[in-house]
């Protein structure tokens, strides 16, 4: 702490060494690797012109793919966020023949290699795969409201959008399970029976007394699994057929863009992206300081 | 059951008892662990079932041969070499990045921990895509690496760059938590009985922290050889030069060799596999000083 007698000092004395070596080898290799690159990347993308920069920022293919992007991810996050809730739950409160094995499993799409998930979900979800053929009697339409997004069900889900948001399922559910778990673990019980003593039925004692002190990190969980699945490839490039317009993701643009050398055009769809999912990872943990402030720490 | 008919008052009785499943009939216990089981099976198992299946659809001849062939063989070289490099070159980045931040107070702190934390919110193809922008033959530093036959792009270092980019907060995430949880008491301890400063860090340190240092080794390493998307966009994919395990199962499911590319995932498989298996007996073993066991 700094005081009106001594001068301001950047760092607090110590009598530990190795405070320069430490700091300068992590500074120097952030910069190097990560830092000058992504700098150069905004760089690539400023110095196409504003003229260029608008032609394919508003170019339907781009702004077909960042909208598959995150409206799969939105979608698949949400999925997330009600599943890995109730295995979260689940895992902390429940005893059953398994459950440590399940605990440990929920950590495969962490371990397992993304282009290895791509091909075994394309492989079960195809028309003639494990999975795939079961859903093709199972046609149904639905219309979401507010979007235009297709999510009648004719049946396929491999080679349409809602692969994408299969595979995008895969890689999320262990960041929502693995937020809300510790926080459910530390839940007092005090509360919740007190709740029930009071005449609290179950179901109101879960959505006014156990969810709002839930909420938080379901909110931070939903928030990483949405910004891991935004910039997702691997997993999904083999399941979503990428059509483009229809089932063509933004990360997968950025990729042919370079394939045909233009630069240029790869670094402002790559801008975008990081700059809509800095802005939404930036909103989330807004909401959640506000959430936390009103239920509590958690 | 009985809890529906009971007054409210005794309805708190035998949730207690019956010890960690508070309040929840025995019929929505089932219900939700039958959703839960149903969900894991459909989304995660059902993946990793059927790598291996279909790794041995054409007999064992077919896989041997899947994974013995010569560019079978130089991507996996290649997977181990890239692994080898990036690993060592974030464990000595993450550890001296855990000694700033652990050990000592500075301006600035939290936000050189959001910037470590940063490549876990960029898209893998961003993290390949930038080092082509600076790298490759139309990048900033292309026509000066051409004049001197230098290759970074579609070569090793290209490679090597992309996965250090992915994997770079592993190492520090795991320990950082963990070396602030511990303080620096006994390093303080150790030079004031005249301790020089690397006897500290490798005597004192480095002990106290070995299980949270080969948790984030584990989880970097699990990265390092699977990585798809930043890669695949720095190799140029050229077969049994840059095509790293990941690569080359792309080439090859696209090719129709299904098995073949099944065969090569079946290995990676395998290695998350490990990966899961250790993991998990350090959190039951160790749970208490992996701190951040729990997060990603």
């Amino acid at each position: 702490m700094t005081s009106a007698t001594t001068p301001f000092r950047w760092r607090e004395p110590s009598i530990l060494p190795g405070f320069g070596l430490a700091l300068g080898i992590t500074v120097t290799a952030l910069s190097l690797i990560v830092l000058i690159p992504l700098a150069a990347l905004f760089l690539k993308a400023a110095s196409a012109g504003p003229a260029d920069i608008w032609a394919v920022a508003t170019s339907p293919r781009t702004l077909a793919a960042l909208k598959l992007s995150f409206t799969a991810a939105l979608f698949a996050a949400l999925v997330n966020a009600v599943f890995g809730l109730i295995l979260a739950w689940v895992l902390v409160r429940y005893d059953f023949p398994g459950r440590r094995l399940i605990d440990a499993a929920v950590d495969l799409p962490f371990a397992l290699p993304t282009a290895v998930a791509g091909i075994s979900l394309a492989a079960i979800y195809a028309p003639n795969g494990w999975v795939g053929s079961l859903l093709a009697p199972l046609a149904f339409k639905l219309s979401i409201p507010f979007t235009d997004l297709s999510f009648g069900f004719d049946g396929k889900v491999a080679y349409t959008p809602l692969g994408v948001m299969v595979a995008l399922i895969f890689i999320g559910l262990p960041f929502v399970v693995r937020t809300v778990q510790p926080v459910l673990e530390e839940l007092q019980s005090d509360v919740e029976e007190a709740a029930a003593l009071l005449g609290a039925s179950r179901f109101r004692t879960i959505f006014r007394v156990i969810l709002p002190q839930v909420l938080p990190a379901l909110l931070t969980g939903f928030v990483l699994a949405f910004a891991r699945a935004v910039g997702e490839y691997g997993s999904v490039i083999f399941i979503a057929g990428n059509v483009p317009m229809i089932s063509e993701i933004a990360p997968l643009l950025i990729v042919i863009r370079l394939e045909q050398f233009d630069y240029a055009g790869a670094a402002v769809v790559a801008t975008m992206m990081l700059l809509i999912s800095f802005a939404l990872i930036l909103a989330g943990n807004l909401i959640q300081a506000r959430a936390r402030r009103r239920f509590g720490d958690v | 059951m009985s809890d529906a008919t009971l007054p409210t008052v005794s309805a708190a009785m035998p949730a207690r008892s019956s010890g960690r499943a508070r309040g929840e009939s025995l019929a929505v216990q089932i219900v939700l662990i039958a959703i839960s089981l149903a969900f894991l099976l459909l989304f995660l198992l059902l993946p990793l079932v059927t790598v291996f299946v279909e790794a041995g659809a054409r007999g064992w001849e077919a896989y041997r041969a899947a994974i013995t062939e010569p560019d079978a063989l130089a991507a996996i070289r290649l997977t181990l070499l890239v692994a080898a490099i990036a690993v060592p070159f974030n464990i000595v980045v993450g550890i001296a990045a855990a000694w700033a931040i652990a050990k000592f107070e500075f301006t600035g702190k939290n936000l050189l921990i959001s910037l470590i934390d940063l490549p876990f919110s960029v898209s893998p193809v961003i993290s390949g895509l930038v080092f082509v922008l600076l790298f490759g033959a139309q990048g900033y530093f292309g026509p000066w690496l051409q004049a001197h036959d230098l290759k970074i792009v579609f070569a090793l270092p290209g490679l090597i760059l992309a996965t250090v980019f992915v994997t770079f907060p592993f190492v520090a995430r795991e320990l950082i938590p963990h070396m602030q949880s511990l303080g620096s008491a006994d390093e303080e301890a150790a030079l004031t009985l005249g301790a020089s400063p690397w006897r500290v860090f490798f005597s004192v340190t480095l002990p106290n922290v070995k299980w949270s240092l080969f948790y984030g080794v584990l989880l970097c390493n699990a990265r390092a050889m699977g990585e798809f998307g930043a890669v695949a966009v720095v190799s140029g994919k050229i077969r049994g030069v840059t095509n790293t395990m990941p690569l080359h199962i792309e080439i090859l499911y696209n090719e129709y060799m299904g098995a073949a590319a099944f065969a090569v995932a079946s290995l990676l498989a395998g290695l998350a596999l490990v990966t899961l298996v250790l993991k998990t007996l350090l959190e039951w073993r160790y749970g208490d000083v992996i701190a951040a066991s729990r997060r990603h």
